[in-house]
């Protein structure tokens, strides 16, 4: 038995909404991933749950008039691993969440709870924020929306307004995003399954006609500081300037600029940047290679 | 005070439905309320896969699911695996021929998402193996030998002769 005070389920998005209202001290419970192992903990025990876990409106991919790719929040990440429009459109995204965990929390664990928790480790985040998803929250006054970059306010918080009854509906991806452009996201950990990143990086690149100039580079690190974040003067030493290896080291180089890992039992500071620099050139090379690159 | 719901679902291709206390994980329903024992309380966290189960035909740690979740869905545990005479099924004679088990905690769960596996019907590599199986642990076989009987399975399913 978990210690929870009171479950309200949720029919609804907007059944949800109005739940939230009604009962401003509950909690939002998705896939439970994160919640009711909080709950056993004893970190969250005692208190009032509202379920969205039963409304299939928020699960599934698609496309929009727009040809934006929309992700329901509810959709597990085995679910976007295996979703057509992910595998074709950003299949970074799909490789990322399919280092979640293990296969059982690939199932139950979905991409609202990863990104309304706040985390700067959550595998779904950098990639995420490399690829400048927009967030959809729904409240009693419709729906608001918001790049990711200020969804995140700091470590464990995000812009949610539970008091306009707000939950995470979607998250978008737009059309001019993910054009033409393919990424490539590393883990680093101290095992491959069961294991949270010391270190997550994802990059994406768009190259001219000719596949010899970066057109657009974007890089977001997690753990790199306390939320996920990008790295803005390593994409201005890329952007626009002729693809070679040299190019691949100071692009890697300039991260020093951008990020401020920390100390923890996981890895120190040190370490982290080390290999922020490393990560960044692997996912710079293999993401060029993807988009059809070569390196001069 | 306690809040009661009734779930109704299908456990083990059997409809069934019983008043839950809202508070339940599927663990505690499916072995307090149905008596299926082979769902095991490990780590109760998501970390160990003892308390595997298949919900529509994907594997779930029943140890961080509401028991209220199930409502609608097609439940499997590893009690509905057997043949109504008693016969193991090919994964749960696998396992023994390749002495898979030892104490056996992990098993149930183990083997659950072994069935996921073989009913995608595809030939996974080693890796790809590996990768699928790495949401359990076991304390006793050192997973050698669990490897083994799923892969096993996997080839004669798909009527490949196979080569270790
Ligand atoms: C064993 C184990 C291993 C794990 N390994 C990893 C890992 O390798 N990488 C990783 O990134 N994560 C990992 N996690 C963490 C977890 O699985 C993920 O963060 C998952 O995405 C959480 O999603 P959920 O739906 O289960 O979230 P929940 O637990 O339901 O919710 C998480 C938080 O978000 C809020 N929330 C959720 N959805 C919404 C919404 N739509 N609107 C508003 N608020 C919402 C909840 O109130 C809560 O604060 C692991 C968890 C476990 C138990
Ligand atoms: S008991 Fe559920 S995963 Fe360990
Ligand atoms: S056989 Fe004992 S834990 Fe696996």
């Amino acid at each position: 038995m978990y210690d929870i005070k009171a479950l309200y389920e949720a029919e609804s998005i907007e059944h949800a909404v109005s739940l939230r209202l009604e009962h401003p001290d509950a909690q939002i419970i998705a896939g439970g991933s994160d919640v009711l192992v909080q709950i056993r903990e004893g970190r969250r025990a005692g208190k009032e749950l509202i379920s969205i876990y039963m409304l299939d409106e928020m699960r599934g991919v698609s496309l929009d008039d727009d040809e934006n790719i929309r992700i329901g929040s509810l959709t597990s990440f085995s679910h976007i691993t295996r979703d057509p429009i992910i595998q074709k459109y950003i299949n970074v995204l799909g490789e990322a969440v399919d280092m979640v965990g293990s296969p059982q929390i690939r199932n139950i664990g979905t991409i609202g709870g990863n990104t309304c928790n706040g985390v700067t480790s959550a595998d779904s985040a950098s990639t995420l924020h490399a690829w400048e998803a927009i967030v959809e929250l729904t409240g009693k006054n419709g729906v608001r929306r918001m790049p990711i970059k200020d969804f995140y306010i700091k470590a464990g918080t995000v812009d949610i307004r539970a008091d306009e009854g707000e939950i995470q509906t979607a998250i978008l991806i737009p059309k001019s995003s993910y054009e033409n452009t393919y990424g490539h996201y590393i883990k680093y950990g101290m095992r491959n399954a069961m294991e949270i990143a010391s270190l997550g990086c994802s990059v994406n690149v768009r190259l001219s006609d000719d596949k010899k100039t970066v057109d657009r580079c974007r890089i977001a690190y997690g753990v790199a500081g306390p939320v996920p974040m990008r790295a803005p003067s390593a994409e201005a030493v890329a952007n626009g300037e002729n693809v070679s290896e040299t190019l691949i080291d100071e692009f890697a180089l300039a991260v020093l600029n951008d990020i401020n890992p920390r100390n923890s039992w996981r890895a120190s500071r040190d370490f982290r940047l080390h290999i922020a620099v490393q990560m960044a050139k692997r996912c710079l090379l293999e993401s060029i290679k993807k988009a059809g690159g070569v390196i001069q | 005070m306690s809040q009661y719901k009734v779930v109704h679902c299908n456990i083990n291709g059997k409809n069934v439905e019983k008043a839950v206390d809202v508070r339940a994980s599927l663990t505690d329903m499916l072995r307090n309320e149905y008596h299926l024992t082979s769902v095991k309380k490990g780590c109760e966290v998501g970390e160990c896969g003892a308390c595997n189960v298949l919900i529509d035909g994907e594997a779930f740690n029943s140890c961080i699911y509401l028991a209220v979740w199930a409502e609608g869905k097609h439940i499997r545990t590893l009690e509905g695996l057997a043949e109504p005479d008693g016969r193991l099924s090919d994964i749960q004679q696998a396992f023994i021929e390749e002495t898979a088990i030892q104490c056996g905690f992990c098993t149930p769960g183990f083997i659950m998402t072994a069935v996921e596996i073989l009913e995608a019907n595809k030939l996974y590599t080693d890796d790809e193996l590996r990768k699928l199986l790495s949401g359990h642990l076991c304390r006793c076989t050192g997973y050698e030998n669990i490897f083994r009987a799923v892969k096993k399975t996997m080839y004669n399913r798909l009527g490949k002769p196979i080569d270790f």
